[in-house]
């Protein structure tokens, strides 16, 4: 009925060629060995290469862990922005989220030289200190906005029905709030899995995560290798998303 | 009778939207400066026929003639008509100046002359000192009036009017009813106005188009269509009304409320299923045993500020409504009697319930997308005959295990001693039902149909 | 109940100061002229004089980076822009599962980490054989852009009057003109939205950039880092770099936050 669906075509074609033709690539490279033909090679040779098993393993374990601890972290934190009683500044809040507009390298560059002068080795633990420092703001923002949306009557319902602070928490806010907490999940874990600059900074190179890997290879022109290890990648993002979609939310 | 130069004509207007059709072959024909007024309930197409005419929407099928001229392709920016639209649409960005000058500027009118025109509309519109407003600030009222002197400037043949008060309270309502119907004789231009308030339809327009289901019900000025209205729709929706079965025995001579009565219709036939419909203010109390045709006992009496509103049960077991301006007393006995020119003779749409449908089985057949038993004999499997139920045999539930397939009651009329239900079924068709249970609008029900009521007609014989 | 607010009110200072030590550190040195982070030299200017000179003179590799950042971020914050404000239209008009695969597929660039979107585009590079360089950076911008674009200007779509449109096409406006002159406008608080995210987004980006600038030597201001910081050296510019960029993004916060604490009060 209206013409101006056809407004949007423009970006249709243009999601078409710049996004799901790039990803049918990813799928046809991690598929075809350096001549073309189709293989399953690329494929297997990842769930039999030690390394690239161990590097991705290690990478899943250091994403959990890192979302872990932001949530750990981040959601008192945003807890108590959001509570209007102990916390009445805007400004607070900005400064919270400024963090996330710094150059990421610059940041994790300077922390880790902040490491050096205190004398700490650079290993996982600073790893896993410098992923939490930079993913920290991406977990409290979205769970910050949930906070604050959220009806205050729903707890005010709770009280009124004989509630403690703690249950009126337990059981109320904290469920509500869910799908704040799976924003952030969703914008730590997958890029946590991901990064590789920040890895090789943090640790001076010594532990290597799976978005190096990947990296390395396609800079070193084995593209089948490289699209295949991007695949693996793709189809974790698909499950995650999936076991997301049961939890809807509108960031 | 259609006049020699028609302002505009529609000609076989339908379209659909999925698979609701919305309207279905739609005639009309507008004289040049009348206040004509597209009048029925919500999703009946009008709004959808007036976009039409402003060009928003195409038609699937038919054409639209101005002065003569096929517009149906003409885009809505070169056609000589404007919009009021039922939310104003002002432009957010823009004070009022420059919203009533914005289809001037785009013609490239040279300023002065603009300034002149928007000027005079605002004064026509009783808007002059609000040049410079931001309009966001303005009240209901005060933007219905700028988006009229928006529309007006740029002299339209023909003005558009999309339920423009529907968003006022009813002081301001009333007020500017008054102030279009003015603003129309003063400037002589044709109206076309979308309403669903028969009360405002009645108060502005020269002619009504009462429309329902993508239907014309029917056409005429309002006195027309307040006493002579042609079906129970048009009866039901327009004014109040006593709407009642009858028997219609030959020409001026009708039976209802298990009374005879002279009227002054013809043209029925002999011995027809008619429906009949009296004004409440046209039954009248009378002392002179004379003059009383039936007699019956009060059962409620309002005071309604013009009038008493009373309800009373006839001598023959109906509930009748009676508009009077004086009151008699709750429990009393009256006598009553409705002169031959106020009983108004309505052909009936249906007598019984009848839908197209296919025997898919040895005592089995299907129409409403549903499968019943029933008695098939005469037919063969693959056939396809004419289901028909009485109004009165069709079942409703409140619950759906034992129901045949659900609906949605979406009309309820009051025929004095039972109600005539119009259910939309799931799949989106319309059965009647007659039933003394109280239902609401909007009410999910269960529709059964028992097999001994279900009667197979070849489908030749047509469906009245 | 006082003890709660003290512990919160510590706990969120506490975070704040190790959020910001690495970027107060980075900017208390770069006061001083050593090279090397954490060495302290006595206080100088000289490293902001450095900078600025060699923006004078457009001499530096780093300035010539940071040039390109910005001329990327600008260009594709411009189409993205335009390509999403339309595209939000568009969307905004359609029903079912249209506006579902529409909707799906915008959400594609943001849900996918950055190194996929960086190697799902250099393969798609390499397929078509388009040579790296400029143009594929601000392209791959525009793709992960957009998106944010998108997602700004829909809601401004349904706070809108559904009518405007219509009434200025009734009063004789073309389709172009009345987007020019009556949706553009009604819709510029999310398209400014989308532009200044938008910008953001392509100022702060590696991994897209670093696999599809190709090998002509184009670098932005991330890629230079990395480059810079992989050598071993850090180029000392960077500090005072740093230190202004993290000014300016705070004040730019700022300012934002007060505009819209006043349209709040405005409603």
């Amino acid at each position: 009925m209206n013409k101006r669906t056809g407004w949007a075509l423009p970006y249709f074609i243009f999601l078409v060629l710049f996004v799901v033709l790039p990803l049918l690539l990813i799928v046809v490279y991690a598929l075809q060995d350096g001549s073309g033909h189709f293989t399953l090679a690329n494929l297997g040779k990842f769930f039999t290469d030690r390394d690239s098993l161990s590097t991705f393993a290690l990478s899943i374990e250091v994403a959990i862990e890192n979302t872990v601890l932001c949530i750990l972290i981040g959601y008192p934190a945003a807890y108590i922005l959001a509570d209007k009683n102990l916390n009445r500044s805007a400004v607070t809040v900005v400064l919270f989220i400024l963090p996330m507009w710094i150059n990421a390298l610059m940041r994790t560059l300077a922390t880790a030289e902040l490491f050096t002068m205190a004398g700490i080795q650079l290993g996982k633990g600073t790893l896993l200190f410098g992923m939490c420092y930079d993913y920290l703001p991406f977990m409290i923002y979205p769970i910050y906005n949930q906070l604050n949306k959220m009806d205050k009557s729903y707890a005010e319902a709770a009280q009124d029905l004989g509630a403690t602070p703690r249950e009126v928490f337990r059981k109320v806010t904290l469920p509500l709030s869910m799908p704040g907490v799976w924003s952030g999940v969703m914008m730590v874990f997958m890029p946590t899995v991901s990064t590789f600059a920040i890895s090789e900074f943090l640790t001076n190179n010594k532990i290597k995560l799976f978005g190096t890997i990947i990296q390395e290879n396609i800079n070193n022109s084995m593209w089948n290798y490289g699209a295949a290890l991007s695949l693996v990648m793709l189809i974790i993002i698909a499950i995650t998303t999936m076991l997301q979609k049961e939890e809807p939310d509108e960031s | 009778m259609m006049p020699k130069n028609p302002i505009i004509q529609i000609e076989h207007l339908s379209k659909s939207f999925g698979d609701k059709q919305v309207l279905d072959d739609i005639n009309l024909y507008v004289r040049k400066g009348e206040f004509i007024t597209l009048l029925g309930p919500s999703g009946c197409g009008k709004t959808t026929l007036l976009r039409m005419l402003g060009g928003f929407t195409a038609p699937d099928s038919g054409r639209i003639l101005l002065e003569g001229k096929d517009i149906s392709d003409v885009p809505p920016y070169r056609r000589p008509l404007n919009t009021v639209f039922q939310r104003y649409a002002l432009f957010p960005h823009l004070d009022v100046y420059d919203n009533v000058a914005f289809g001037l500027k785009l013609q490239k009118v040279p300023e002065e002359e603009i300034e002149k025109r928007v000027k005079k509309v605002l004064k026509l519109v009783s808007m002059s000192d609000y040049e410079d407003r931001d309009v966001n600030s303005l009240s209901g009222g005060q933007q219905q009036r700028v988006a009229i002197a928006r529309a007006l400037i740029n002299q339209p043949r023909v003005l558009l009017l999309d339920e423009p008060l529907a968003a006022l309270d009813l002081k301001m309502r009333k007020d500017m009813q008054i102030e279009l119907k003015e603003m129309h004789k003063k400037l002589g231009i044709t109206f076309i106005y979308v309403t669903h308030d028969q009360e405002e339809a009645l108060t502005l327009s020269d002619t009504i188009v009462v429309m329902n289901e993508g239907k014309i019900q029917q056409i005429g000025t309002p006195i027309d269509i307040y006493n002579e209205p042609v079906n129970a729709f048009v009866a039901d929706f327009i004014g109040d009304s006593n709407i009642l079965n009858g028997k219609m025995f030959r020409d001026r001579r009708v039976a209802f409320i298990k009374h005879e009565f002279d009227c002054v219709d013809e043209g029925f036939g002999e011995n027809v299923s008619v429906d009949v419909v009296v004004r409440p203010e046209d039954i009248y109390f009378t002392d002179d045993p004379a003059k009383c045709q039936f007699t019956a006992k009060v059962n409620s009496c309002t005071f309604k500020g013009v009038h008493y509103e009373m309800w009373v049960d006839t001598d023959t077991g109906y509930e009748l409504m009676i508009q009077d301006y004086d009151p008699y007393p709750v429990g009393s006995e009256v006598m009553l009697y409705i002169d031959p020119d106020d009983i108004q003779v309505m052909k009936k749409e249906r007598r019984f319930n009848s839908f197209p449908a296919r025997v898919t089985g040895e005592g089995r057949v299907t129409f409403l997308d549903t499968e019943f038993e029933c008695d098939t004999e005469g037919f063969s499997v693959g056939d396809e005959p004419v289901a028909t139920v009485r109004f009165e045999k069709v079942d409703l539930l409140d619950h759906e295990e034992e129901a045949d397939l659900t609906g949605n009651v979406v009309a309820i009329l009051y025929k004095g001693d039972h109600y005539h239900l119009t259910v939309k079924t799931e799949t989106g068709e319309n059965i009647w039902v007659d039933t003394n249970d109280i239902w609401d609008k909007g009410d999910f029900v269960g529709i059964r149909i028992l097999p001994k009521d279900i009667k197979l007609i070849k489908a030749e014989s047509g469906n009245e | 109940m006082k003890a709660k607010k003290v512990f919160a009110r510590a706990y969120i200072w506490l975070l704040l100061v190790v959020l910001y030590a690495p970027i107060v550190f980075i900017a208390v040195f770069s006061f001083t002229e050593a090279k090397s982070l954490g060495n302290w030299t006595g206080f100088s200017m000289q490293l902001y004089r450095n900078l600025f000179s060699g923006a004078m003179q457009n001499s530096s590799a780093l300035v010539s980076a940071v040039q390109n950042t910005l001329l990327i971020a600008l260009a594709a914050s411009i189409v993205a822009t335009l390509l999403g404000t339309l595209a939000a239209i568009g969307i905004f008009n359609m029903k079912g599962k249209k506006r579902q695969t529409m909707t799906f597929l915008n959400n594609i660039p943001m849900i996918n980490p950055d190194i996929i979107t960086g190697v799902s585009l250099f393969l798609l590079f390499v397929f078509l054989h388009i040579s790296q360089g400029y143009l594929t950076v601000i392209l791959a911008h525009i793709t992960f852009c957009t998106p944010y674009v998108v997602l700004n200007v829909l809601p401004k779509l349904s706070q809108m009057n559904p009518n405007v449109y219509e009434a200025a096409l009734d009063l004789g406006a073309t389709p172009a003109q009345a987007l020019r002159k009556v949706l553009f406008p009604a819709l510029r608080p999310g398209m400014i939205s989308g532009f200044i995210l938008s910008f953001t987004m392509s100022l702060d980006d590696f991994a897209v950039t670093f696999f599809t600038r190709g090998t002509i030597g184009l670098d932005t201001l991330s890629t230079y880092i990395y480059a810079d910081a992989r050598k071993g050296g850090l180029t000392p510019e960077l500090k005072p770099l740093m230190t202004i960029l993290f000014l300016l993004v705070l004040v730019v916060l700022l300012v934002i936050n007060m505009r819209q604490s006043k349209n709040n009060v405005k409603e």
